[in-house]
């Protein structure tokens, strides 16, 4: 692993120049390392972060990766990681107008990870910095505890999709997050309703009195505070009641286990709280990564055909992006699909079609022919890549006009059983469905919280969410016997499972054609229902309840 | 960096510490010219969380998993197909395809043994043979042990005090040093450095009876994708771990039927071989009576019957299939079948897991037959775990 030479850095600084004049922002030092394919192979179990601690999983990922390696071998053009410097990671064997090319993508991710919301709790944190001390940490641990250090690396791990990315976001960016309840507000809904329980009647007439106030300008509580003189002590006692902020489970075992806190299981809170960070850390890269390749890929495009190191290389160019962000028959390329979408957001906000006159509109021609000529996209596209990320994006602007602009499709798949077969069809050009199928690929661990009334006597009792879709059940067990070990005594899981999952609907002939193979009339599928489910672990053994 | 045999020796001590072994031997197939490919052995392992599963509802039977595409086309238009499995012949397959189990196509002969050598190496602490019988000594089966039983001059690990004397007293004698035999000087003996006798570990044969295997497949036409991949793993695990515990010592025959039988002449042939029929499992084991009736082999050796089947089987009742099992179990020393069920199969059992379960000869020779289902969408564990029932 070396720093790229004098020359390639030239050209990437060149780059920062071009790039900062079309409107991107970022820090000034950027690290390009050249690194081997064995590097590539040994760095991508870690994230890429050469600092990252030694963990056994780490090694076991290398071993099939090498394997793989040797199997499919296909590098990478670069490698971006979110530190300060950013750090980027290149294969040795480009030449210049590649790099030219490549820089401006790297360039492109940079700028969102600096740049998008989500990110801004990495903002402040030395991350390859960070990871060096943990790193350090870890190994004296290990020294120390042998493979207990690992055991419990592996039950924190078990927890480290459920941390709380949006919790701790919130916390930053809206400055204490909750809103102080107003005064209004606890006339109405608490008091009135939960402390004197007054009749409808009574309440539906202090609303229009309000309402008359707000009118005539008058003060609404003079007569609340002579009617009930308790009123405003009520309401400051209520304000300051400190509603405790929510902890995620791992910040609740860390806090709470009693396990943890006899003096020489100590150690394992720092353990728990190194994988819990790192895991935040990349909490928003697994979020925004459609928008992220879709914006590096669309200001590579952008600022590479203005460029005119281009020039000689244009069809090498236009195969070298074709593989990367060609639209596949069958399949589904995210990066493709994100920079696409940006493309489209800059038209449709070009002409003005983000209003609600377009949005009237329901004659097909004049829905094409729309333009207001506001020429405001490119600005406005800025504005999405800061404050937005994969599902607010997709559920924003994936709309019909792009769907059929694209000539995008839900391809389905299904056995031909006559050939034997897989055929490919096309399900659905609708956008409703074309979204859910992309939404569904996304990033969206289970929503499971701490149920703080019923964790009691020693017991922790986790709640689920439920989204319609179950928990992966071969990995309860496991997870369980982890989370038992942290806490040090019997854990609950609440989640729901499908009731009637064997009993499968015989497959119906099709009425006009007897002959179509797989033809069930959707009638014939039952929904699922769904029932609620305890499973409870205790000394390592795991027991099922129905609810 | 840490090697493979380093990471499972960690993963053994889990079971001391009272967790599950966490990791899994997995096979990634290279795909080569002229069908010579590789199967290269790699480690895998799956960090366990609460994670959502794949959706089932609204899931047609057959219909995979939706996904994008682009292109011009109106709804309900099929777009393209694609085989189930790859249309290769008599064995000389293109090796190209979904890459069922462990490999598609004529590969490398040596490749294949040597590779299987590797992954037996990893599953042979697990398995041992059942019912093994001694039956003469036509052809031996020996598993090897390791013992402290050669000598050897000069070095080793453990001195052996007794014969380093003889030795000794044997050169002093020629030396002419021992004059008088009933008055031994042992002050004026010379020692030389090759008097020196140790023990040293060595590979011992321990002889066992001669072993058989049959191994039978179904590869009829509903055999397709992954019910095959699945029976050929676990088929390609056990002979892996027959040629490396018992050194190539153990016999192997490869049965492959659809409506007839026929028999193989290799393992290879054996795993890669596919054709679309119907399905007569009585067949396969009808074939395996014969050849065992006509070269009298029941006498000599112990013999396996490993059968694997999605099970289907146009014998409904199963009638031809059980009188020809009644006949094995006169001579076998077990019959492992193996079911592969079809996703599409859901709760409902199979034909043979039916007739077989409904015949009685689980319970009535348990110790004989061992019968396996599972689904066909299982990992590697599960299929390990199958074998253990089989050979249990």
């Amino acid at each position: 692993m070396e720093l790229v030479n004098q020359h390639v850095k030239g050209i990437m600084e060149e780059c920062k120049i071009r790039a900062r004049d079309a409107g991107l922002r970022f820090d000034d030092e950027t690290l390009e390392y050249i690194v081997t394919n064995r590097d590539l192979v040994e760095l991508s179990p870690k994230v890429m972060i050469p600092t990252l601690y030694d963990y056994w999983v780490h090694d076991v990922r290398v071993l099939s990766g090498k394997g793989m390696y040797e199997a499919y071998p296909s590098n990478p053009f670069e490698t971006v990681i979110n530190t300060r410097p950013a750090i980027s990671y290149y294969n040795d064997n480009n030449p210049d107008w590649l790099n030219v090319m490549i820089f401006y993508h790297v360039l492109g991710h940079i700028d969102f990870f600096q740049n998008n919301l989500f990110y801004k709790n990495t903002w402040d944190i030395d991350l390859a910095g960070q990871a060096l001390s943990d790193k350090r940490m870890i190994a004296r641990l290990r020294s120390e505890k042998g493979r207990w250090l690992d055991y419990v690396i592996e039950f924190a791990r078990g927890l480290d999709n459920l941390v709380g990315f949006h919790k701790d976001l919130n916390r930053t960016i809206s400055d204490g997050g909750r809103k102080k309840l107003s005064r209004t507000d606890f006339y109405f809904d608490v008091f009135l309703q939960k402390i004197r329980s007054v009749p409808q009647h009574q309440y539906v007439k202090e609303i229009s009195r309000y309402n008359q106030c707000q009118k005539d300008n008058r003060d609404f509580f003079e007569k609340v505070t002579g009617k009930y003189p308790e009123f405003e002590e009520l309401y400051r006692k209520e304000i300051e009641a400190k509603t405790p902020p929510r902890m995620d489970i791992m910040e609740y075992i860390i806090r709470y286990s009693p396990f943890l806190r006899r003096e020489e299981n100590e150690w394992m809170k720092s353990v728990i709280h190194i994988v819990r960070s790192t895991s935040l850390y990349f909490q928003p890269q697994m979020r925004t990564k459609t928008m992220n390749e879709g914006w590096a890929s669309y200001w590579h495009e952008k600022l590479f055909m203005a460029d005119d190191r281009i020039s000689g290389h244009e069809a090498d160019y236009a195969k070298v992006n074709a593989s990367v962000t060609a639209m596949p028959r069958v399949g589904l390329n995210p990066y493709a699909l994100g920079m696409r979408l940006f493309e489209h957001i800059q038209e449709m906000e070009n002409k003005g079609k983000y209003s609600f006159d377009y949005y009237l509109l329901n004659d097909a021609v004049q829905k094409k022919t729309y333009n207001q000529h506001k020429n405001t996209g490119q600005s406005f596209i800025f504005t999405v890549r800061e404050n937005m990320n994969d599902f607010t994006f997709i559920n924003t602007f994936l709309d019909q006009e792009f769907v059929d602009r694209h000539n995008l499709f839900v391809a389905g798949k299904r056995i031909n059983s006559q050939n034997m077969t897989w055929q490919y069809y096309i399900k659905s050009k609708k956008v409703h469905d074309y979204k859910q199928m992309v939404i569904n690929t996304l990033y969206h661990p289970p929503d499971i919280r701490i149920d703080g009334e019923k964790t009691k006597e020693g017991i922790l009792y986790l709640d689920h969410r439920f989204e319609n879709k179950p928990l992966k059940q071969d990995f309860i067990e496991n997870t369980m016997i982890g989370i038992e070990f942290l806490w040090g005594g019997p854990v609950h899981l609440e989640t729901s499972e499908p009731r009637n999952i064997a009993n499968i609907d015989p497959r119906y002939t099709n009425f006009w054609d007897p002959s179509a193979p797989g033809a069930s009339p959707e009638a014939a599928i039952a929904p699922i229902e769904w029932k609620r489910v305890r499973y409870v672990i205790k000394d390592r053994k795991l027991h099922k309840q129905e609810l | 960096m840490i090697t493979l045999d380093e990471l499972l020796e960690k993963d053994k001590k889990r079971e001391q510490d009272g967790f599950k072994r966490k990791i899994r031997i997995g096979r990634i197939v290279k795909p080569g010219s002229k069908g010579k490919e590789k199967i290269i052995v790699v480690p895998t392992t799956v960090e366990e969380k609460f994670v959502h599963d794949d959706i089932i509802e609204e899931q047609e039977q057959g219909e995979a998993e939706p996904t994008g595409g682009t292109g011009d086309g109106q709804e309900g238009d099929v777009i393209g197909e694609q085989p189930i499995r790859p249309e290769d012949g008599e064995g000389d397959g293109e090796g190209e395809g979904d890459g069922e189990g462990p490999g598609e196509g004529k590969g490398g002969e040596h490749e294949i043994e040597a590779n299987a050598y590797e992954l037996g190496k990893v599953l042979s602490q697990d398995f041992e043979l059942p019912n093994l019988k001694d039956k003469g000594k036509k052809k031996v089966l020996a598993r090897y042990v390791y013992d402290l039983t050669d000598k050897n001059k000069g070095i080793g690990q453990v001195l052996d005090k007794k014969a380093t004397l003889k030795k000794i007293v044997e050169t002093n004698i020629a030396l002419g040093n021992i004059p008088d035999v009933s008055a031994i000087d042992t002050t004026r003996f010379i020692v030389s450095p090759r008097d020196l006798i140790y023990r040293i570990l060595s590979r011992e044969k321990e002889y066992e009876s001669q072993a058989l295997v049959f191994f039978l497949r179904d590869y009829s036409g509903s055999m397709g994708g992954k019910v095959t991949q699945t029976v050929v793993s676990q088929h390609v695990m056990l002979y892996s771990w027959l040629v490396y515990q018992y050194e190539k010592q153990v016999e192997t025959r490869f049965v492959l039927h659809d409506t007839e039988a026929r028999e193989v002449s290799d393992f290879q042939k054996y795993y890669s071989y596919k054709v679309a029929g119907g399905t007569k499992v009585f067949t396969a084991f009808k074939l395996v009576n014969d050849i065992v009736e006509k070269e009298s082999l029941a006498r000599d050796y112990n013999i396996y019957v490993f059968h694997g089947t999605d099970g289907d089987d146009w014998d409904k009742d199963g009638k031809q299939t059980l009188a020809e099992i009644e006949k094995m179990l006169t001579y076998a020393a077990r019959i492992g079948i193996t079911i592969v069920e079809h996703s599409y199969v859901g709760s409902k059992q199979t034909e043979v897991e039916k007739y077989i379960q409904s015949s009685g000869i689980l319970t009535k020779h348990n110790h004989l037959i061992k019968l396996d289902v599972m689904a066909e969408n299982v990992d590697d564990t599960r299929i390990i775990q199958g074998i253990k029932t089989l050979i249990s």
